[in-house]
């Protein structure tokens, strides 16, 4: 029944923009996509759960300052602030710490969830928006994020995705590599905004004005550049010597496991990444698929997540993005269909 | 063999050096040049994509092309694009100015009687951006053509645009009173080309570099 157009479908009664209804063809194959994702989180041993769409305001900035840039609030009959959930991270750090203060660690929970977030007009972004994912709970690095790397590949394969790779970085190597280099706070800030802008070339000229030797002045504007296999943190400690070795040894802990995983080739090292979310500690995710221009997924590591919650435990995830999977799902169908794969 | 990297570049200003500094890293541009009404130009390496200045950060963020080749200027309008930006490529020098009628306070006795001034643009979110981080109140009026004349008609009190030379500006009797950046040409890349295809595009970008003024 798709393409049938009335008066009554062109506009009379609009959804807000950034949301969508879903007919049943599409339907038939998100629902297809989800349960292979849901199948393979269980075969993982994940349990799924979950929470209310809906949190106190005050509880998701407990978890993170911005409430993890939650962009919908309500109040509710008392007066009390409400939050639509931005993702799932969150509510499940605040389960975890709740409902498991007394478990034996490590816990693994899955979910397949609705969160909500502004949009920036004409992106094709979503208001809402389905993801899938885990979250890992009490596993240290490098062992639990070896896990959650290989859950991961496993669910792109699962998700009919097999030339997708997750972009693997660290979310305070820069920050460790201007300390070990004796560079103030205060000036290595604009540094790291660059960098998490993206903008290399700023990057390069604020390096140039932190008065540092050439070599390391070298080094910071190199690592940003590097991304590919395991060869990238040889090169890492090879242009930046010693300075890099302390900053770059969690990285290199897990490249070092991943091979005997199998999932080496799946994984792309990339000394440059940066999440804008606050409460990444450690290793950090970025999903991508070559047929799609967009990112289709994150994760990373929040060790200091659970303590803000009273329960002090290391953690890991990560989420898919479902309609975005579906969406390279179809774009892969037809680069086979042209011969381009 | 991959896939040729899909390269956008801008139809503008910046035209014919980008396809000066296209041929020096061995790329055919003489259909480029020629006067093709074709918009896509396959090649063995790179395909060549060309498009107005502005949409550069379009596809490139979308995806559609792989790399661009456009104006800081248009990245800083467009400054919430998500596109990673590789390289300074020197050319296309120019500046990004508040300019008011030379020899007047107009715009200073404005501010202190009105509390804001109309500034004329073509660039409306650096103007804004750029009076607010100064802790100064503007009214921004956004125009498509000519700037120049909103100060002179008496649409605006002053403009926010580029200058290369200054003359221009001069021929409109408008003076600069503050530079807020230095605009030159720009080589970015789509968030997930350069993960997915990071051998190839550092391929390019050391080319560049190489060849870059």
């Amino acid at each position: 029944v798709g393409g049938l157009r009335s008066q009554a479908s062109q506009g009379n009664y609009p959804i807000p923009a950034g949301t969508r209804d879903i007919l049943p063809e599409e339907m038939r194959e998100l629902r297809q996509l989800s349960s292979a994702l849901l199948e393979t989180f269980q075969r993982f041993g994940y349990g799924e759960v979950s929470t209310p769409t809906m949190e106190y305001e005050d509880v998701l900035v407990q978890g993170d300052e911005r409430a993890a840039g939650a962009s919908y609030r309500l109040f509710d009959e008392h007066g009390q602030v409400l939050a639509l959930r931005s993702d799932m991270t969150i509510p499940i750090a605040r389960l975890a710490a709740t409902r498991f203060a007394d478990a034996e660690p490590p816990l693994r929970f899955c979910y397949l969830s609705h969160a909500y977030r502004a949009v920036r007009p004409q992106r094709g972004q979503q208001r809402e928006f389905l993801q899938a994912g885990i979250e890992l709970i009490g596993a240290d690095a490098p062992d639990g994020t070896v896990e959650v790397l290989e859950v991961l590949t496993a669910a792109l394969d699962a998700g009919g995705l097999p030339r997708a790779r997750v972009g693997l970085g660290h979310a305070g190597m820069f920050t460790a590599l201007l300390q070990e280099m004796g560079v103030p706070p205060a000036d290595g800030r604009p540094v790291l905004e660059a960098l998490s802008r993206h903008d290399l070339v700023e990057l390069e000229q604020r390096v140039a004005a932190l008065g540092l030797d050439e070599r390391r002045r070298r080094t910071l504007a190199t690592l940003p550049q590097l991304r590919g296999g395991a060869e990238v943190i040889e090169r890492a400690i090879e242009v930046g010597g010693d300075d890099v070795r302390a900053p770059i040894s969690r990285l290199a802990e897990v490249s070092g496991r991943l091979g005997e995983r199998g999932i080496a080739e799946r994984v792309i090292f990339d000394l440059g990444l940066v999440r804008d979310l606050g409460y990444y500690t450690g290793a950090i995710f970025e999903v991508y698929d070559p047929a799609l221009g967009h990112v289709i997924g994150g994760g990373g590591r929040y060790d200091g997540l659970l303590a803000r919650f009273g329960h002090p435990l290391p953690a890991c995830g990560f989420a898919l993005y479902v309609e975005r999977m579906h969406v390279a799902q179809a774009e892969e169908d037809r680069a086979r269909a042209e011969g381009r794969t | 063999m991959s896939e040729p990297l899909r390269l956008a570049v801008s139809r503008g200003a910046l035209f014919g050096e980008t396809l000066d500094l296209l041929e020096r890293i061995g790329v055919d541009t003489a259909v480029l040049r020629s006067d093709s009404r074709s918009l896509m130009f396959p090649g063995g390496e790179v395909t060549v994509v060309t498009m107005r200045p502005g949409d550069v950060p379009t596809y490139v963020e979308a995806g559609a092309v792989d790399l661009g080749i456009t104006g800081k200027d248009v990245l800083m309008e467009q400054h919430e694009r998500v596109v990673y930006e590789l390289l300074d490529l020197g050319y296309g020098r120019c500046r990004m100015v508040v300019a008011t009628r030379a020899g007047s306070r107009f715009a200073d006795d404005l501010e202190r009687r009105l509390g804001a001034v109309r500034i004329a643009t073509k660039y409306p979110r650096v103007a804004a951006r750029w009076f607010e981080q100064s802790g100064r109140q503007a009214e921004v009026i956004e125009v498509k053509g000519s700037v120049e004349l909103a100060p002179l008609s008496g649409l605006a009190d002053g403009i926010v645009d580029l200058t290369a030379t200054g003359r221009t500006l001069e021929e409109n009797d408008l003076e600069v009173r503050e530079v807020i950046a230095e605009c030159t040409a720009r080589l970015v890349a789509n968030r997930v080309a350069h993960k997915m295809r990071h051998d190839a595009i550092d391929r390019i970008v050391k080319r560049i570099g190489n060849g870059a003024a």
